[in-house]
């Protein structure tokens, strides 16, 4: 799982299930008297269900000077209740034949069981238990504050990619909480205590804040008494709504270079702020979907075609957007140089390409062959037990509706070459972007062997 | 989206609820035969097949030949270059690509019921008439060079590259896939032409299908796919090896803060008779996720590190026992002492009766999890023939697990579990 805004998943990518039936997903749902929301999205193909909760709370909804206290609090929330020792959710569940998981974002975070049908009642009883009755002692919170800071380490520090792309987001958001790296700054988690997990957990905790998501083996008819029994006698909570700062205008471009020793291939990208489903001009977020298709979704796009086909001048070019958040988001361009192409040269073209979709547009026949391509996209979506958990999930902790998600082949089927000319007017200016090049660092010592590695056969140094 | 646990367990190959679907042997008329689990419930075929040969084979000079060409197959073929064939891919959003493993060669196709023919047209004439197309060529090259590139910054990549080749000294397994800079840039399209004449052959060929089709229908689709490949030809002989990493600590220097080590030993072909005992103990001493051994002494008790594993690792002609770990340069050295503590300790007690018993609970109970797509079942059908485990292998996995006695568990750690034999290749500035 990549540390990326928002979640690594795109709506228009996960969406499951052929216009053929009436929605997306088809789910059933209900709101408890306590104001926990429920989704069941019946699959009845194996006997498995998937139990997940979301909570409307992410890595944005933490105060400043507090950065990394969400995903801290997950890691902590395996650490028990009087009920569940210490260490031993995770392992009643596999001792169950389940397996278990929790993630955070900058919106959201979830906490989820897979586990057979007939567990079902186990492992709600569990969440419901730790949504409430969590217990923290000092020593796991320090522990487990360790393996946070090592968690960081491995997935960012240990990267200058990763650290380039923090530098980008902290560059491109004035304002937005979305500067902040979910994970947190160093040393702000390496300061942040105790108290502050459980005044974070007492804040934000509570059904009328969270979402309950079953898919699998089960009807909402199987469902609802137990999310009552279990999750209904947990009293609403007094929870505030999510504050977020927004964006003033942008008025200069940014530029922002990472030089590391530790780079061997260069690469290039941008982030554009873009309006989401939650923030800035949502009407734009489906043009948005498939302007990004068409720039750079995948071998017949246009930056593929031109800087990877046709020019040689990138391995790799591509676009990416998620129209899911609470605010206004990134839409992001990237590219890989082939060996030998300085970034300023692949830069210019790319500048080339982005000028002549926003003078000539893209042609009818190919707006309608990549809305045809998404919307066909989305009857994969039912193959998988966990995409339709996953994605009704992350559009409600993120405000978006069951409705809009159900109705998202239609809202693509509606994009007009207009909208998506007019998406991609507001979307590529240069003072809302920034840019990030990441280059080898001339100046930096190689260590010894690190370049080469010795030839098959020859001992290794340092073996003792 | 940060997650608590990156790696959960290891090596669990095999996820299907024998209960849960019917595997059923299809033959077509000229012999090709494929297993198939049909299912209506969505309009969706997955097909995944492999061909035994794969990397493994590739000339040492032209080290990531067949991954050069797993990338090459669907950039053109048959009356349709490299643009128009993934046109037509993106139109009818069929997903096909290829893959070169060190044993194997496979490929997979997932198609929308309305687009079979299209899918399945395609997948012929990528195996039987790709046109390695100079463009393409060139350009596949140069995402398989910077993706090299790339993973020369990679930690876990570097250790990974270093650990194969200190492992297999002197045995084809001790190249990578994916070649080197250099070998990558000698392969030439007529080496691609030849690799894929001498390696789509049908008599190395298996075939898993999930979804909406019938036996009936797959039988001649099979012959229409698969039947201009030639029926067989030479394959090149790979020794078998036993492992051997170099016994202590081999680092390679890199100026980041925390150093990340591979840790393994040799370990079981996938027809070892203490295989289920050896993936039960692995279970337990670091497969486990967070019942893990390693998991609780590594991160749980001293915040060391966000994972620790270790996992089985069987090869046609080889097998390892593999782990991973990460932890800041200061403190590594004391993750390193407690993994060979931990191998110790396996080694001379092995599990507990309640360790075992609850990791056959877990290698049973959450075997049917991962059927979670055609695809998925697929590749487990795929998997079942290359591993020659029995079309009824579903129906007897579960009597195999729970058949491990605590004298199987003991014997199968002390055979492979040797601490003072645990190789260790880091990345990073550990402390000495």
């Amino acid at each position: 799982m990549s540390p990326i805004r928002s979640c690594a998943l795109f709506l228009g990518a996960l969406l499951a299930a052929v216009p053929a039936w009436a929605g997306v997903f088809d789910p059933a749902t209900f709101t408890l008297s306590n104001g926990m929301q429920v989704v069941v999205i019946s699959n009845r193909r194996v006997p498995i269900v998937s139990h997940m909760v979301w909570y409307k709370v992410g890595a944005a909804d933490e105060n400043p000077g507090k950065s990394g206290i969400a995903h801290l609090l997950e890691h902590l929330m395996f650490k028990g209740t009087p009920a569940i020792p210490p260490g031993e959710f995770s392992k009643i569940v596999a001792r169950n034949g389940g397996r278990d998981n929790a993630f955070t974002s900058s919106d959201y975070t979830g906490y989820y069981q897979n586990v057979a049908a007939d567990k079902l009642e186990l492992v709600m009883r569990m969440e419901a238990d730790r949504m409430t009755n969590l217990v923290l002692g000092e020593a796991d919170f320090r522990t487990e504050r360790d393996v946070v800071l090592e968690e960081r380490r491995s997935r960012t520090d240990n990267n200058p990619a990763a650290l380039l792309g923090e530098q980008m987001e902290a560059a491109l958001y004035l304002n937005s909480p979305y500067r902040r790296p979910i994970i947190g700054w160093p040393d702000e988690i390496a300061a942040l205590t105790l108290y502050d997990a459980l005044a974070f957990y007492r804040r934000w905790y509570a059904p009328n804040n969270a979402i309950l998501v079953v898919a699998g083996d089960v009807t909402a008819e199987t469902v609802r008494p137990l999310a009552e029994k279990y999750y209904g006698g947990i009293p609403r909570a007094d929870t505030p709504p999510r504050a977020r700062t927004e964006e003033p205008p942008h008025r200069a471009e940014r530029r922002v270079t990472l030089k590391d020793g530790r780079v061997a291939q260069p690469s290039w990208s941008r982030l554009y702020l873009a309006p989401s489903l939650g923030g800035g001009a949502r009407e734009l977020a489906y043009p948005l979907e498939v302007l990004a298709d068409l720039v750079g979704g995948g071998a017949t796009s246009r930056l593929y075609r031109s800087l990877v086909v046709d020019k040689g001048a990138a391995a790799a070019a591509s676009a990416a957007y998620d129209p899911v958040a609470v605010g206004q988001t990134t839409f992001r361009v990237a590219a890989v140089p082939r060996p030998g192409v300085p970034l300023d040269k692949l830069e210019t073209l790319i500048e080339q390409e982005l000028a002549r979709i926003l003078k000539d547009g893209f042609t009818a026949e190919e707006i309608e062959r990549a809305k045809a391509r998404l919307r066909a996209s989305a009857a994969y979506g039912r193959d998988s037990l966990h995409t339709g958990a996953q994605t009704l999930g992350q559009a409600l902790a993120s405000g978006v509706s069951v409705e809009e998600v159900e109705s998202w082949p239609e809202r693509i089927e509606a994009v007009t070459p207009e909208q998506v000319a007019k998406a991609a007017a507001a979307l590529f200016k240069p003072a809302s972007s920034v840019t990030g090049l990441l280059l080898p660092d001339p100046a930096a010592v190689p260590p010894p062997g690190r370049a080469a590695p010795p030839p098959p056969g020859r001992p290794t140094k340092g073996v003792h | 989206m940060l997650g608590r646990i990156a790696v959960l367990l290891g090596l669990l190959l095999f996820s299907l609820p024998a209960a849960a679907v019917t595997v059923e042997k299809v033959t077509s008329a000229s012999g090709i035969e494929a297993w198939l689990v049909r299912d209506h419930s969505n309009p969706i075929i997955a097909m995944e097949v492999a061909f035994r040969g794969g990397a493994a084979h590739d000339p040492a000079a032209k080290s990531g030949l067949a991954g050069m060409m797993a990338a090459l197959l669907d950039e053109g073929a048959g009356p349709h270059d490299s643009q128009a064939f993934q046109q037509i891919l993106e139109d009818k959003v069929i997903s096909l690509g290829f893959n070169a493993g060190r044993d194997s060669f496979a490929g997979h196709l997932k198609t929308l019921s309305e687009n079979k023919d299209t899918a399945f047209d395609l997948f012929r004439l990528a195996l039987s008439q790709p046109r390695f197309d100079k463009e393409p060529v060139e350009r596949i090259r140069g995402q398989l060079l910077a993706g090299l590139m790339r993973e020369s910054q990679d930690p876990n990549a570097q250790a990974s590259r270093r650990f194969f080749e200190v492992a297999f000294a002197g045995h084809a397994y001790a190249r990578s896939p994916r070649g080197t800079l250099e070998s990558v840039k000698a392969i030439q399209v007529a080496d691609l032409r030849a690799l894929a004449k001498a390696q789509l052959i049908r008599d190395r060929l298996v075939v898993g299908v999930v979804g909406d089709i019938s036996p009936e229908e797959l039988a001649r689709r099979l012959d229409a796919v698969f039947g201009a490949l030639p029926a067989s030809g030479p394959l090149g002989v790979i020794p078998d090896v036993d492992a051997a990493p170099p016994a202590g600590l081999a680092v390679i220097p890199k100026d980041n803060p925390q150093t990340l080590a591979l840790f393994g030993l040799p370990g079981l072909r996938r027809n070892d008779p203490d295989w289920y005992a050896a993936y039960v103990v692995n279970y337990v001493l670091g497969g486990g996720g967070f019942s893990s051994r390693l998991t609780e002494e590594v991160r749980e008790k001293r915040g060391l590190a966000y994972s620790v594993t270790s996992y089985l690792m069987p090869f046609a002609h080889s097998g390892l026992i593999v782990g991973s770990v990460a932890t800041e340069n200061s403190r590594f050295p004391e993750s390193v002492r407690l993994i060979k503590e931990e191998f110790r300790r396996m080694q001379g007690e092995g599990p507990s009766e309640k360790e075992l018993a609850d990791a056959k609970t877990y290698l049973n109970g959450s075997f049917p999890l991962s059927q979670d797509s055609t695809a998925a079942i697929a590749g487990l059908l795929v998997q079942m023939q290359v591993d020659k485990l029995g079309i009824d292998f579903l129906d007897r996995r579960a009597a195999m697990i729970s058949a491990v006695s605590l004298e199987d568990a003991r014997r199968a750690a002390r055979r492979l579990l040797d601490p003072d034999a645990l190789s260790f290749v880091a990345v990073g500035k550990p402390a000495q």
